[in-house]
């Protein structure tokens, strides 16, 4: 019960600071606007026009019924007391036009937000699909030097901003303008001079509001500075909860909390109180401004200056407070305009970077073998062929997939100017093992992620089957290579779905099988559902050494000629990986892999062992072989590295 | 639930009540303000009274001055209250939690108690400012505004009264409407976010195994539904302002008619009229406000109900009434121990342990995956409590003693361990506040960490970041090894906590132990067969139960596991070390 919409990202708390505080700087937001706005017209520009159409109808019907006041009490009321009989007609004849406009306003506003309804779901539907769609195909280099969270919150409160943006900001601004524009015509009509008091006052309005904000802004960054120490006190004590118990270190922790808390509380409260005493001081303002037009309005009516009326007062009254509400609005929005540009500068960021290229064209076809020659064939045959265009004269070559790997010379670094492998040279036979040890940052993992081109190499050549990867198309080359990483990563679904994620097409047999292979199948019959039992939150109620096992039979359930295990095993215990131990090797038989790990009895019976240190190889060997070196193999193997 | 938040009040009160008391005062003098209005229209503009109009602008500034006093008072009330209540339940979330034993931990996830502390908080503290300051202001507002009208004219006001009443219904009903639609819309929102985090998380596995366009369908689809949702929630919301506007034209084109009938004859003046129309955006955009704070007040509850969650339970482990303050030594016993998780789980984690263990005997545990080793050593310190049973720590039940004197006596190095953000120094201090910096040298020695920290530029004083995340696994566990010494404990429990330390520095520890603390009990957990088989003894779990419990070398002849997992070792000491390369 407790645990529901875990995943949540936390969003900052104390929502958003008042009008009139400065956003972030950003450079180009005129740019950015203007990409938003032709990313909302490209698909929308019709809907626009209909709702700008709508707006200004729904705000004309509205101006035109206060207009109205003052025909009723000017022309109709007033006569009316003074004809002996008097005689509605000519007085419904005005209410039903009327009431006819007030229907078309209705209509409008109804339509406006119908259409700009489907406007904005629509957006952020194709928004998020185009931001999902191009984020998949971002190479991991991405993902590396991005923080997760940050590149969540592009989906959570940049989208949500910009959301508020579409769907309210920008409607609100035009109708407000729209408004502020027909009030102004209106009252210039009406009479000069109140709408110059009018306007003065507005402008005392708008210079308080400004200097509140100003300091209203001051304690909103502390505020939000605050926010963020509580919450990484918050995250880090939670996750060292069990620590802390351990230690009774809880009255500790608690003081250290009430600290920032206190500080916290202090400067929400601050940034709160002027962004909540804005709001009376703008309405008693407007007050005022009211007070003084009356007065001076009455004044004009009674002497009836420039053909005041009462009824024009009366009208003018109302669109004074009419006049108001808008300009107070059109700063609101302005702010989250800003707001959202930020926002929307995330997104397009995102947006912009640039996908994985993969001008590889060697793409892996299912073949059979025809009089010992390859045949390229449509079924699924268990026998599969790099199929090998010839760019100079276009014949095609087919060459069997074998698994065979060799590193060339081969340089890398993540950024040019720090090269982190040097002269990495191998040459891997279809169905050895190829193990790598070396300590931590030696380049282990590095050197796997060049195989699959998770990384591209500054130098030298690699070569899968006697092709360079760089002409394989990427994704066939991954299909061919199997990986199982020390992270297990598992997907909300069932076990059986988790499985089968190494082939999609695996019928429920295959996918048993493998789990069968890995040594999995007994745990899962274990568990509530067997292989229907649905895993949450990356397989949170499995034990580490059962998440790798799944991990092991999705590898297994692909069946690729090749295989990366990264520290596949070394959260499984030395007894159960016995047990798995003969399922990995009926898995390794007759596949190329390469194996990471520290411990021994993994990489012992391995056809070769590298040994790494600062990206280079400084051994290699079978294990005999490199035992009898007396090197630095045989340092870590016996531990007699210590003070040597 | 509402009791439970209400307590969080404290010392918030008095600005939680007066907030709606301004609040209040500031729509009197809203309300006040169009009734003057009307009066410089009647009795000033149209008597051609310029000493009437003056007296009642300047009564208007009066108000409007007041009202500004109120409103202002108001905010700051309400600023106070809110943030005041926010800051209550941050801090008694927080307290309630350390109260928590692992058993209550394990019931939260962290993400979610952060999102308690963090998002769920700020929903309530915005939802209590609404309250406080639009929950009582629009209804009062409304009836100002209404018993005002009906003063002025009794016919005219029961239009409000009726327009009132029949949007109302319509604005409830959308409300309920879209508020079904709304927290579905939320649930799949929520899916769709925490699939996508999945796939962050998890994108070398999909492109390894070149699943993006499976992933792209999958986030389609999901993200489809959220659409399909969202429009129809949406489509009940924008009904709201039709419906509004219908009633505000209708009452404007009947009051104007009726007005003027009345007007006509005698029963009202001008002035009334144009009051009264100007209380009718009042009152019907008061409850449009209404309306829009039943639905935040509805979407916080489920962020209220988080909240609760956590501040209503209850620590599963707690003090004894009188105490035991004394751990006399280091000896354990197991007693007929069984223990579940889960009262309603069928099979027992633990079954039926039966255990001596000598104060100052150094025992190895082995065991495979989910053999419940771990689960057995928490029991010693009381992390979790037994199902059936007894466990002895010095000859006395553990549910005994006080927990602080327990746990500062046995000492757990946990397996899935932290280090916090601060300085070596702060960092091993938490075993022992007062330690000097020599007693923090010589923990570090027996752990093997010193050799480490002294290279570092800072040495003791090095900034570790949170999580540890600059030092390395072996070295992390090593810390975390010196920090559990410097409790100077009766029992140290090290569960799994050498793993990633290379097998000669674990050598080195375990000599350290065996000469420097000779009258600790050790409790080692491990994988490596060298770990443990210099143990006095080592009990060999299995499935919940103890398989067998001997030397090395009887295990060696009678214990099939024991065997296996030996051989599977056989060679050399088995680990090549990540920490080679700090040589």
């Amino acid at each position: 019960m407790a645990e529901e919409r875990e995943s949540r990202p936390v969003k900052p708390m104390g929502g958003r600071p008042p009008r009139g505080v400065r956003g972030p700087k950003i450079e180009g937001a005129g740019k950015i606007f203007w990409r938003l706005v032709k990313y909302v017209g490209r698909y929308y520009g019709v809907h626009w026009f209909f709702v700008a159409l709508c707006i200004i109808a729904s705000v004309l019907a509205n101006v035109q019924g206060t207009m109205f006041t003052r025909t009723l009490i000017d022309d109709y009321i007033i006569p009316l007391t003074k004809a002996a009989d008097p005689d509605f007609s000519g007085l419904l004849q005005a209410m039903t036009r009327v009431a006819v406009f007030y229907g078309v306003g209705i209509v409008c506003t109804y339509l406006q937000s119908r259409i700009l309804l489907e406007v904005t779901q629509g957006t952020m539907r194709r928004l998020r699909d185009e931001m999902y769609a191009h984020m998949e195909k971002l190479p991991i280099k991405y993902f590396d030097t991005h923080v997760h969270g940050d590149i969540m919150s592009l989906y959570t409160n940049d989208i949500d901003t910009l959301r508020q943006m579409v769907s309210q900001s920008i409607p609100q601004m035009f109708n407000s303008v729209i408004t502020v524009v027909s009030v102004f015509v209106s009252m210039v009509i009406l009479n000069v001079p109140l709408t110059l008091l009018t306007l003065v006052m507005v402008g005392v309005m708008l210079f308080t509001s400004t200097k509140i904000a100003g300091k209203s802004g001051n304690y909103f960054v502390e505020q939000q500075k605050n926010i963020g120490r509580v919450n990484g006190y918050i995250e880090e004590m939670m996750s060292g909860q069990k620590v802390v118990k351990v230690f009774c270190h809880e009255d500790k922790s608690l003081e250290e909390f009430q600290k920032l808390n206190d500080q916290l509380f202090d400067s929400a409260y601050k940034a709160n109180k002027f962004a909540n005493i804005m709001m009376p001081i703008n309405a008693q303002l407007g007050t005022v401004s009211y007070v003084l037009c009356a007065c001076v309005g009455g004044l004009l009516a009674l002497n009836n200056i420039g053909g005041f009326t009462i009824g024009g007062l009366t009208s003018f009254l109302t669109f004074n407070r009419s006049f108001n509400m808008p300009i107070n609005q059109v700063s609101m929005q302005l702010n989250s305009i800003v707001m959202a540009m930020a926002g929307a500068k995330r997104v397009f960021d995102l947006l912009d970077e640039k996908p994985e290229m993969d001008e590889g064209y060697v793409t892996l076809v299912s073949a059979r073998k025809e009089d010992g020659k390859i045949v390229e064939c449509k079924e699924r045959t268990g026998l599969w062929a790099w199929r090998h265009e010839h760019q100079a004269d276009g014949s095609v070559d087919y060459v069997e997939l074998k698994g065979e790997v060799v590193f060339d010379d081969v340089d890398f670094g993540y950024t040019d100017e720090k090269i982190v492998l040097h002269n990495i040279k191998l040459f891997a036979k279809p169905g050895q093992k190829i193990a790598f040890v070396g300590s931590t940052g030696a380049g282990k993992t590095t050197i796997t992620n060049l195989i699959n081109r998770f990384y591209d190499i500054q130098d030298g050549k690699i070569r899968y089957d006697g092709i360079n990867v760089n002409k394989i198309k990427k994704a066939d080359l991954r299909r061919s290579l199997g990986m199982v990483l020390q992270d297990t990563h598992l997907f909300t679904d069932t076990v059986m779905e988790n499985i089968r994620y190494g082939k999609l097409d695996a019928t429920d047999e295959e996918v048993i099988a493998a789990a069968k292979l890995a040594n999995a199948d007994t745990f899962i019959r274990q568990l509530p559902n067997g292989y229907n039992t649905v895993l949450t939150g990356d397989g949170a109620n499995l034990s580490q050494g059962q998440r790798q096992l799944l991990s092991i039979a999705r590898a297994a359930v692909a069946d690729p000629p090749a295989l990366i295990l990264d520290e596949a095993t070394s959260s499984i215990d030395t007894r159960t990986e016995k047990i798995v131990q003969d399922g990995m090797d009926k898995l390794m038989h007759g596949r190329t892999t390469f194996v990471i790990a520290h411990r021994l009895s993994t990489v012992q019976n391995s056809d070769c062992i590298m040994v790494l240190e600062q990206g280079r190889i400084i051994e290699r060997g079978t294990h005999d072989e490199l035992i009898s070196q007396k090197g630095r193999y045989y340092q870590l193997y016996t531990g007699n590295s210590i003070g040597a | 639930m509402l009791k439970t938040l209400g307590k969080q009040i404290k010392e918030f009160k008095k600005d939680s009540i007066m907030t709606p008391i301004f609040m209040i005062l500031e729509v009197i003098m809203e309300t006040l303000i169009p009734l003057l209005m009307g009066s410089i229209i009647d009795d000033g503009v149209e008597k051609g009274d310029m000493r009437h109009i003056f007296l009642m602008g300047g009564l208007m500034l009066v108000f409007a001055v007041v009202g500004l006093f109120a409103g202002i008072m108001g905010g700051k009330y309400g600023a106070r209250a809110s943030t005041g209540f926010a800051r209550n339940l941050r801090e008694a979330m927080y307290a309630n939690i350390q109260t928590f034993s692992f058993a209550n931990i394990d019931k939260f996830s962290t993400a979610g108690l952060v999102t308690r502390m963090t998002t769920d908080v700020t929903n309530l503290q915005n939802a209590y400012q609404m309250i406080l300051r639009m929950c009582i202001r629009a209804p009062f507002s409304l009836i100002i505004a209404m018993a005002a009208s009906f003063l002025i004219s009794a016919r005219i006001a029961s239009i409000y009264l009726i327009a009132v009443v029949l949007l109302g219904i319509v604005l409830m009903v959308i409300v309920k409407f879209a508020m079904k639609y709304f927290s579905q819309l939320f649930e799949k929102y929520d899916a769709l976010n925490a699939s996508t985090q999945e796939n962050i998380a998890a994108v070398r596995v999909v492109k390894a195994f070149v699943r993006e366009d499976h992933e792209i369908n999958k986030f389609k689809k999901a993200s489809e539904a959220v659409y399909n949702l969202g429009v129809r929630a949406e489509k009940m919301v924008i009904l709201n302002s039709p419906f509004m506007q219908f009633t505000v034209y209708t009452c404007i084109l009947l009051i104007s008619w009726v007005g003027a009938h009345m007007i006509v004859v005698g029963d009202l003046s001008t002035g009334n009229l144009s009051t009264l129309l100007s209380y009718c955006m009042n009152i019907l955009s008061n409850l449009m406000m209404l309306s829009m704070v039943f639905v935040m007040i509805t979407m916080s509850m489920a962020s209220a109900r988080r909240i609760c969650e956590v501040l209503n339970e209850e620590a599963s482990i707690q003090n004894p009434e009188n105490p035991e303050m004394e751990v006399k030594d280091g000896s354990i016993r197991f007693d007929h121990v069984t223990f579940r998780y889960n009262e309603n789980s069928e099979t027992p984690v633990l079954d039926d342990i039966n255990l001596e263990i000598a104060s100052g005997e150094t025992i190895g545990i082995l065991g495979g995956t989910g053999s419940s080793k771990t689960s057995l050593v928490n029991l010693i310190s009381r992390l979790y409590d037994v199902s059936q049973g007894h466990v002895y720590v010095g000859g006395k039940d553990v549910r005994e003693y006080d927990l602080e004197v327990l746990r500062n006596q046995v000492s757990v190095v946990l397996q899935k361990n932290v280090l916090f953000s601060g300085t070596i120094l702060e960092n091993l201090r938490w075993g022992d506040e007062n330690a000097t910096e020599e007693d923090c040298r010589r923990a570090c020695r027996l752990a093997c960490a010193d050799e480490f920290i002294d290279k570092m530029p800072e040495g003791y004083n090095t900034y570790i970041e949170q999580g540890g995340s600059n030092v390395s696994g072996g070295q992390k566990q090593r810390l975390c090894i010196a920090r559990a010494l410097l409790k100077k404990p009766k029992i140290l429990i090290l569960d799994d906590s050498t793993s990633a330390v290379d097998t000669a520095t674990d050598a080195k520890i375990r000599k350290a132990f065996a000469e420097e603390i000779p009258n600790t009990t050790k409790l080692i957990i491990a994988q490596r067969i060298s770990s443990i088989e210099h143990a006095d003894r080592i009990i060999v779990m299995h499935n919940g139960r103890v398989d067998a419990v001997g030397t090395h070398e009887e295990l060696l002849q009678s214990n099939n596991i024991y065997r296996e997992v030996y051989e599977a070792q056989t060679g050399g000491n088995g680990d090549f070390d990540e920490n080679g390369g700090e040589l």
